[in-house]
């Protein structure tokens, strides 16, 4: 089959390698019909993710029919038109039990080498990284999905694959982003990084109650999509957000702020250099330039909630700000799982078409070229769809 | 108790029994022991005597004797020069060799962890080699006494790349015994797992080393076992010891390949939260700390080998199968498996 490999920094290839197999009892076999690049994804291609290997499968956002079942799994049949979240997870350790599906304990084959980083291990994670176990991902034309029970939903037909796709990741990762914020009526959500998870985040805060969303980027056409989604904008290139967020909001910081930013930050200053400096000179993995001023901004007593990805050390944390202001910081990989039906409920219910932040369509073998388009957000890229 | 205090203890201890009578150096392990103990619960290692091991013994001997030569080549560069061979014109460089043997051996007698500073000292080992092996060019230079000299501080080498070796695996060897304590918690009770590991024929399932287990008797069963370089090893254990649903001991017989006792416990998870399963093992390598250092140069660190063990346990009693990615597809020719897999690496 074809597959959209690794092969080192801003270097993908689409090549041919073998069909995956049932290795587990509890696996299946999904035949891709759509997948798409993620802003995460952009980290390993930019040599960010450490323990990536020549020729790892990339892509954690996909779906497609099931064509094959492992004797131990109960629910899917040959057939089914299913999603599949993007962490793999047991369903029956602790955390599973919990519904902290992201944790999972089973689930990483490598665990011992991600708690040297961590001290714990994450669960396993399609394509992204032998750290979360090296699985095989789903920029490809099948893929094999571990504990296939627990990380899929099924779809029936009546809503196209750009509708439900991003169950996967993008929109519960969003969706609990909002969440984590405990939004009450009349709070205001600030929101960093309007790329897809960002996107989602804006409507979730709509959806769960928020009064005034405002989110903050640079580009012009992410700007736009979160003004169409309700969101008043704020572009960092042109104002200072901390005075701009004071204004709003009588000088009192918005209720909750969302970090969906992650390791890459950017900024119109000095910081933004000094941080890259730190990077390259190794004394910091992540630039951590939106969370601090998200942590800066959020009022007394206030939320921040992290979606976006942190992969080490970070430099020059107001841990001052968070203790005296009394914030709680909320984060994690996505307990997808948890979403699945709740979410797809919502797109049936027409509570959300999620198919508004797709703006590119491509075949799997141009991956290469998605991943160089998203990576610079030329051609006002904002979300990319792979069809085999 | 703080680390700080626990740092300072240590290296006393050592000089304590050094310098004195075996009484005294026994209470001053006695008096270091109340402390370390303290470290013990904090660092989860139950062995609760938490005396040196022999191989920090190695190390903090290798520091002081690194001390003592260093002195000695600062102080008698003269005397050192005519024993090693050296032109007596390079009497400089020996004393900034003693330098480096005695920053070394400060180095390693004040930690609690000397791993770094014994790999301090191979480096050095190295230099001192690399400027012996320049003098046999130089005139005025012994060839005879240089090429004894070559071999001493080679065996030194030897001994101090082992040493460091053994120290950075974690291994931790105490009266020719290396103890291994590993727990997991599962979310099962405890009689399923009792049941479960009970049959020793089951074991394979996720012991990685073990290929099969025979069960001749009540009591008896024979164990086959990959060891190092392709070879298989074989042993005949008894169980010592059975607690139904709590705890089974066992022991290898004489004439095993390897001679190891150890024993399971099956404890209940407060809160309901399933079961704490604890294992410790006692495993006697032949010839003592140079055994252990042959058996596990070419392994891994026993502790991670049975830490994988358990975490394979726990996937197989909660999700029915042991979690793999081999024979999953990649875009490559040859394997990166060895980087990740747990066998392969500590």
């Amino acid at each position: 089959m074809k597959a959209n490999c690794w092969y080192g920094k801003r270097h993908v290839q689409v090549v041919d390698v073998p069909d995956p197999k049932i290795l587990n009892q509890r696996d299946a076999i999904v035949k891709i019909t759509s997948t798409a690049i993620c802003g995460s994804d952009l980290h390993l291609y930019n040599g960010f993710v450490p323990t990536m290997e020549k020729g790892d499968i990339m892509g954690h956002e996909f779906m497609g029919e099931v064509v094959e079942v492992g004797r131990e799994v109960k629910k899917l049949r040959v057939g089914d038109r299913v999603v599949v979240a993007f962490p793999i997870s047991c369903g029956k350790c602790f955390f599973c039990k919990g519904e902290l599906y992201s944790l999972c304990e089973n689930s990483n084959p490598n665990a011992w080498m991600a708690e040297k980083f961590f001290g714990h291990s994450p669960a396993g994670i399609f394509g992204y990284s032998h750290l979360t176990g090296g699985f095989a991902g789903g920029q490809a034309e099948y893929v094999r999905v571990p504990f296939a029970d627990v990380g899929s939903v099924k779809i029936e037909n009546g809503l196209s694959d750009e509708q439900v796709l991003f169950l996967s990741d993008i929109f519960p990762t969003g969706y609990m982003a909002a969440e984590n914020c405990n939004i009450s009526p009349g709070d205001t959500v600030a929101i960093w990084g309007c790329g897809p998870v960002g996107q989602f985040a804006i409507r979730s805060a709509l959806m769960l109650g928020a009064e005034r969303v405002v989110a903050i980027d640079r580009v012009p056409e992410r700007l736009k999509m979160a003004r169409d989604g309700g969101a008043h904008t704020i572009d960092y290139e042109e104002a200072d957000v901390y005075d701009m967020l004071m204004q709003f909001t009588g000088g009192r910081g918005p209720d909750s702020c969302i970090d969906a930013v992650g390791l890459e930050a950017h900024a119109p200053s000095a910081v933004y250099y000094y941080d890259r400096l730190k990077q390259a000179m190794m004394l910091e993995s992540d630039r951590p330039i939106a969370l601090r001023q998200a942590i800066m901004a959020c009022r007394n007593g206030g939320t921040v909630s992290i979606p976006g990805v942190y992969g080490g050390m970070i430099d020059k944390m107001p841990m001052g700000a968070v203790m005296n202001k009394a914030l709680t910081l909320k984060t994690g990989q996505t307990h997808t799982q948890r979403y699945l039906t709740p979410l797809l409920t919502r797109i049936k219910n027409g509570e959300i078409d999620p198919s508004f932040v797709v703006t590119h369509r491509l075949k799997l073998a141009d991956a290469a070229q998605g991943f160089a388009t998203f990576n610079d957000k030329q051609d006002g890229c904002i979300k990319i769809v792979m069809t085999p | 108790m703080t680390t700080r205090s626990l740092q300072r203890t240590r290296p006393s201890t050592t000089r304590a029994s050094k310098s004195s009578s075996k009484k005294k150096a026994e209470e001053a392990s006695a008096s270091g022991q109340q402390v370390q103990a303290v470290g013990d619960r904090i660092s989860g290692n139950g062995n609760g005597n938490r005396s040196l091991t022999q191989e920090e013994r190695l190390a903090y001997g290798l520091g002081w004797f690194g001390i003592g030569l260093g002195l000695a080549e600062l102080m008698m560069p003269r005397r050192l020069a005519q024993a090693t061979g050296l032109p007596f014109r390079h009497r400089r460089l020996i004393q900034i060799m003693g330098l480096r043997e005695i920053a070394s051996g400060l180095g390693i007698i004040t930690q609690r962890k000397p791993a770094g500073a014994v790999w301090s000292r191979v480096a050095g080992d190295v230099v001192d080699l690399a400027c012996l092996g320049l003098a046999f060019t130089s005139t005025g230079a012994d060839r005879k006494k240089l090429t004894a000299s070559v071999t001493a501080v080679a065996g030194a080498t030897a001994l101090d790349l082992l040493c460091a070796q053994q120290l950075t695996r974690g291994v931790e060897t105490r009266n020719g015994t290396i103890a291994v304590t590993v727990s997991v918690v599962i979310d099962r009770p405890p009689e399923d797992l009792y049941t479960y590991w009970h049959d020793f024929t089951n074991l394979p399932s996720f012991m990685k080393h073990v290929i099969s287990v025979e069960v001749p008797g009540e009591r008896r069963s024979h164990w086959l076992v990959t060891g190092p370089a392709g070879s298989t090893v074989e042993w005949d254990a008894e169980i010592t010891e059975d607690t139904p649903h709590r705890l089974i001991a066992w022991r290898t017989l004489e004439g095993s390949d390897v001679d190891h006792s150890g024993q399971v416990r099956f404890e209940p998870a407060p809160g309901k939260r399933g079961t704490v399963v604890i294992v410790d093992m006692q495993y006697r390598p032949p010839a003592g700390t140079l055994g252990s250092a042959i058996a596990t140069w070419f392994g891994e660190n026993p502790e991670h080998s049975v830490k994988m063990d358990l975490r394979r346990f726990k996937q197989v009693m909660e999700t029915g199968e042991v979690m793999t990615t081999e024979g999953q597809p990649a875009g490559r020719q040859a394997s990166t498996s060895w980087k990740y897999d747990s066998a392969s690496r500590r």
